[in-house]
């Protein structure tokens, strides 16, 4: 027995966790510990949008332990969190999954990989940009320009437009935009952020 | 009580009656409420899904606003207020991007001006006696789920709420106002207001769940503190009519405050015939 056990020994010392250079920069990006998990899937349990996900919470973070780079960089799963934080905060091992996440977003798009999620990408680029435009999200030229980034137009509008039409009739929608007069401040942010 | 306030770009629009309930709450209830001068938006789920940068510097903006002032921010948006606290920790804990943002925005940063939710406001730092005694219309025979929804209360880390998996705080508020809150399971969680106009599939089957556990509960309406849940819940529920009433609407109404009408006209499902029925309105 005690031979068996110094012979296991002597094959595992060289052993080392298994971590790639993709999962030490997920990890340095999010300052989450992602080789905490044990893969429990209480995250992906609780998450409301898992079901709608390629690979659901807990399998994203043990593809990142695995060092599945381009599966998860392709992957729908971190356009489809919407960073509601039940993951994180019920998570045993303390991981934040949200920012791993959204670490996961930025480094899709600094590789080039078309977000899988058009819709949810397109909706993003003009929310931010709008207030790049006018300092505060003005509705009404942010929702024409989602429908221009988006390539889906005829089912956009199909599912949007009953709402669209509530709010027209409910005066939930600006016509003209609200302009904070520090725009060079907010100009100056993004910049800094190289948007 | 006079505090700093963040209304955010949805107080005068999709939430223009929290926008308007809040404010008319606040002035009945003697809060005092300074709009930061020429705030901007805080970015939102946009901001940090973009950027790791956006996502403190444009809520840092505000937070810096509110410095000078040194009074507690008032903030009825989840969004805004998670976003806010976010920058504030940042403010704390990271000197150099402190002293960059010090420098771009011209402030100095002193720490007295902690970004707070309105319901935390008005939960912890007035009197309960006191609301209660002001109490002219209890809101009898109204049973509303409380519904907190997701980034009020987490991360807890950021949000330090009595306790984020079931907070107490908005049930104690309604029972204060005469009305019976209804227990239920899915008090902190996500409807998927993000996704409304850009997957609006995955947010009605979640919204539907919700509108559906809350009638199971025995709920005749929900009571919400986000103005994105509530349009959210409001417009994308499918084959039932449950009112979605945000909490500053139901103490305007339990306060007996002459303007309500002028908010729950603004509802995509009108909750006046509820009301009407309970003799309320």
């Amino acid at each position: 027995m005690k031979s068996q056990i110094s012979n296991l020994k002597s094959q595992t010392s060289n052993l080392q966790p298994p971590t790639s250079s993709f999962a030490l920069e997920v990890q340095r990006r999010s300052g989450e510990n992602v080789f905490r998990c044990y893969y429990c899937q209480k995250c992906t349990i609780g998450c409301p949008t898992a079901y709608a996900m390629d690979y659901q919470p807990a399998q994203v973070l043990k593809m990142i332990q695995l060092g599945m780079r381009e599966p998860l960089l392709k992957s729908s799963a971190p356009w489809l969190c919407v960073g509601c934080e039940a993951c994180g905060t019920r998570c045993p091992n303390g991981i934040s999954l949200a920012p791993v996440m959204d670490t996961l977003k930025y480094m899709a798009l600094e590789a080039g990989y078309a977000p899988p999620e058009t819709t949810v990408y397109a909706l993003h680029r003009a929310f931010v940009n709008s207030i790049k435009i006018f300092g505060r999200v003005h509705e009404t030229s942010m929702l024409v320009e989602y429908v221009l980034r988006s390539k889906d137009l005829v089912s956009i509008v199909r599912s949007n437009i009953d709402v669209a039409v509530t709010l027209l009739l409910k005066r939930k929608i600006p016509i003209l935009p609200e302009r904070v007069e520090g725009l060079g401040q907010v100009k100056e942010l993004y910049r800094r952020a190289g948007r | 009580m006079k505090y700093s306030y963040y209304p955010g770009c949805t107080a005068s629009t999709t939430a223009v009656e929290y926008g308007l309930s809040t404010e008319a709450v606040c002035e009945a209830l003697g809060i005092e409420l300074i709009e930061l001068r020429d705030w901007n938006c805080c970015g939102a789920t946009s901001g940090h899904a973009l950027s790791h940068e956006l996502a403190t510097s444009l809520p840092g903006r505000n937070v810096a606003i509110a410095q000078a002032a040194g009074l507690d921010m008032a903030i009825p948006c989840p969004a805004c207020y998670q976003r806010c606290l976010a920058a504030d920790k940042r403010f704390q804990e990271d000197e150099t991007w402190r002293a960059e943002m010090e420098g771009l925005l011209d402030f100095e940063y002193t720490g007295q001006a902690r970004p707070r939710h309105l319901l935390d406001i008005i939960g912890h730092d007035l009197d309960w006696d006191d609301i209660a005694a002001r109490v002219k219309k209890p809101l009898e025979g109204l049973k509303p789920v409380s519904y907190y929804g997701c980034v009020l209360v987490r991360p807890p880390e950021l949000t330090g709420w009595d306790d984020p998996e079931h907070p107490v705080i908005m049930d104690r508020l309604l029972q204060a106002m005469g009305a019976e809150p209804v227990s239920w399971s899915y008090i902190v969680d996500c409807c998927g207001a993000s996704l409304t106009l850009n997957r609006s599939d995955v947010v009605v089957v979640l919204v539907n769940r919700l509108v559906q556990a809350a009638e199971e509960a025995g709920a005749n309406c929900i009571a919400s503190a986000c103005g994105m849940c509530q349009i959210n819940l409001d417009t994308r529920q499918k084959d039932h009519h449950m009112p979605i009433l945000y909490f500053t609407e139901l103490l305007g109404l339990a306060l007996d405050l002459p303007v309500t009408d002028a908010w729950f006209k603004r509802h995509a499902i009108d909750p006046r015939p509820l009301l009407r029925s309970l003799g309320l309105v």
